[in-house]
């Protein structure tokens, strides 16, 4: 067992944090104040290939393992949360069009995917399906050599503003087995797109729902078989997972960063705040839970990586530990900076907001607990730990 | 045309140095180190020649330990065909390395040298020049400009109060200024494919090359540290500690 990261992933490494550093840190607070989606620079990631890293190579993609992805993502994410963060969807749905695509339908969408200069949408959640997403209510009735698709899909993120969707809807029957997968042109007719959502955090990428009324495409838009569709999401999220848990993995670091230079810095009773033990061992827990949460996520992305068959719980481990440990740090950091923490002139406050929806989104992590807690009664279960 | 583009090793230009407790030089445990920025731009400068096919090889060579193998990587990421590392722990300093990379122009046969001006770690700004009187090559040092025709390259120098261009012959040497180019970022591919590019592995001994220090750095101590400045009252207070307290006016 070696926990060292290879040469290749250290020049993987190098490389994001430059990226991050050059294109990301500078704009993110405007691109956050202004809600300003940087898709110009979005290109330019795509043009180093961070849009489709473990997408296959015969499609265009990196060919990357998830391991590979999460060094290369958490570096991003130190720049720049939210661009990151639709990064790691853009790659997740082009995924599930590379992995389980028609020929023709890669041939046509995965090159300009792959470099980024179209960008996809990942369209599962309903206005009544959140949680529990196998109840969805879009419905794609096959009519001759079309599906006509009826419904909304809520939290979108991206929507309106990029070029293609990879939606779930249903085809057969109540529950997971009746769902499949989709890609639909964005611009498609009968289409439309709601508001631009205000959020917490998140600012720079729009969220919007998207309704679809008597939407036609062709039957060789579907991504998959029939009925594949929630198993397709499944597997895409479970990766999805250990994204998100990386984004979280990286602002942490990027907050104890800045909390342990201004705890150099900031002086107060005559002395470096560094010098109080109470901050002492604040940054002491900091940081120890943001490397045990940052191993947990290399865990779990290593376990996919060797098709282990328990990976689904390990990425709903790896979620469920990174998002919350990730936000206690950045919200600890922002307690360092006190009031300072608290103004937007600091990126304190955006890590904080940015961090929060982790822990919502991609599975709540209530529904990782139960994923995990489901899994552990099973007989035997306690084994698969060790 | 063949370009031989040397790089140094250095301490990343984004790490406070600091010096060894016992004064014999910067500490280098745990820093991280980078190609010299210079360097960089001088590799960048070099594939873009062979973009737009002026050159047809681009060869990346360090001289100093194992580790540079690191830059050399970065360096073959970036675009470079090929990369030499000549192995050494010997503590190089201009001169040796000139004589060095006269012993590997000398086989290579490359018709354009291009390297930094010079590295920001020991400030020489030296390598250069003194490989261009070792060979007797024209040279051409901090370039923001190049341009290669009928076997001549024009070179736009950053000289105080303007800019100067030389025409040099070739086979030259010409030193990279910070404005000559804006280096790219390595691509993912390219780091996978940088690894099954050719890389040889000389030391001066092959070379028949003494690159011994001829200098004794007697000690090497942090600069010593900014007083904590004073807020004055009004701009008279000021132009009075400026007149007779730092006397800068008068």
């Amino acid at each position: 067992m070696d926990f060292n990261l290879s040469e290749d992933q250290q020049a993987f490494q190098n490389i994001a944090k430059e990226f991050a550093k050059k294109e990301l840190a500078p704009n993110a607070a405007e691109w956050d104040a202004k809600s300003e989606f940087p898709v110009e620079v979005i290109k330019k990631a795509g043009d180093l290939g961070f849009c489709s890293l473990y997408v296959a190579e015969e499609d265009g993609g990196m060919g990357l393992g998830r391991l590979d992805a999460s060094i290369i993502i958490e570096q991003l994410s130190t720049g720049c949360t939210s661009t990151t963060a639709f990064l790691t969807i853009h790659n997740m749905a082009l995924w599930m069009i590379s992995e389980f695509g028609s020929d023709d339908l890669k041939k046509q969408w995965c090159p300009s995917l792959c470099s980024g200069k179209k960008l996809v949408s990942y369209c599962l959640t309903e206005p009544g399906a959140g949680s529990d997403a196998a109840s969805l209510r879009t419905t794609a009735k096959k009519n001759g050599d079309n599906y006509v698709l009826n419904g909304s899909k809520s939290f979108i993120s991206g929507a309106g503003e990029t070029d293609c969707l990879v939606l779930m809807a249903r085809t057969g029957k109540e529950g997971p087995g009746g769902i499949s997968c989709f890609l639909l042109p964005a611009d498609i007719k009968g289409i439309e797109y709601g508001k631009k959502e205000e959020k917490m955090g998140w600012r720079n990428q729009p969220t919007r729902t998207v309704s679809l009324s008597d939407v036609e495409i062709p039957v060789s838009y579907l991504i998959g078989e029939e009925g594949q569709g929630f198993k397709i999401a499944m597997q895409g999220l479970d990766g999805g997972r250990i994204n998100i848990a990386t984004c979280s993995i990286g602002t942490a670091q990027a907050a104890i960063d800045a909390a342990q230079k201004y705890m150099n810095e900031r002086e107060q009773f005559g002395k470096k705040i560094g010098e109080f033990q109470a901050l002492q061992f604040k940054l002491a827990d900091m940081t120890t839970e943001l490397v045990a949460a940052r191993h947990l996520v290399r865990l779990a992305a290593t376990k996919i990586d060797s098709k282990h068959p328990e990976a689904t719980v390990y990425s709903a481990m790896a979620k469920r530990f990174a998002t919350d440990i990730g936000f206690n740090v950045c919200n600890e950091a922002l307690q360092i900076f006190g009031g300072y923490g608290y103004l937007q002139e600091f990126p304190l406050e955006r890590y904080v907001r940015d961090v929060r929806v982790h822990q919502i989104l991609e599975g709540t992590n209530e529904i990782m607990r139960m994923i995990i807690g489901r899994r552990m009664l099973m007989e035997g279960a306690t084994e698969i730990i060790q | 045309m063949k370009v031989l583009v040397p790089i140094k090793r250095v301490i990343d230009f984004n790490v406070k140095v600091r010096a060894k407790s016992d004064e014999t030089g910067p500490d280098l445990t745990n820093v991280k180190m980078a190609i010299n920025p210079f360097c960089e731009i001088a590799v960048e400068e070099a594939i873009r020649l062979k973009e737009a096919g002026t050159a047809q090889e681009v060869i990346a060579i360090s001289i100093g330990t194992n580790a540079c193998k690191e830059q050399l990587r970065t360096a073959l990421a970036l675009g470079a065909d090929r990369a030499i590392l000549v192995e050494t722990e010997i503590e190089v300093e201009p001169l040796g390395v000139a004589k060095l990379l006269k012993a590997v122009v000398e086989r290579e046969q490359p018709e354009l040298i291009i390297l930094g001006k010079q590295a920001i770690d020991d400030d020489s700004n030296q390598t250069g020049q003194m490989l261009a009187s070792l060979l007797s090559y024209p040279q051409g040092t901090f370039a923001s400009k190049i341009k290669i025709e009928k076997g001549k390259i024009n070179v736009t120098r950053e000289v105080d109060g303007g800019l100067q261009t030389v025409s040099l012959d070739l086979p030259a040497v010409v030193t990279t200024d910070l404005r000559l180019n804006e280096p790219r970022y390595a691509s993912l591919p390219n780091i996978m494919k940088a690894k099954k590019k050719p890389f040889d592995t000389l030391t001066p001994e092959e070379l028949n090359v003494d690159a011994s220090p001829r200098i004794e750095i007697l000690k090497v101590s942090p600069p010593p540290e900014r007083p904590t400045g004073i807020i004055v009252n009004s701009v008279d207070e000021l132009i009075e500690k400026l007149k007779n307290e730092a006397k800068v006016i008068s």
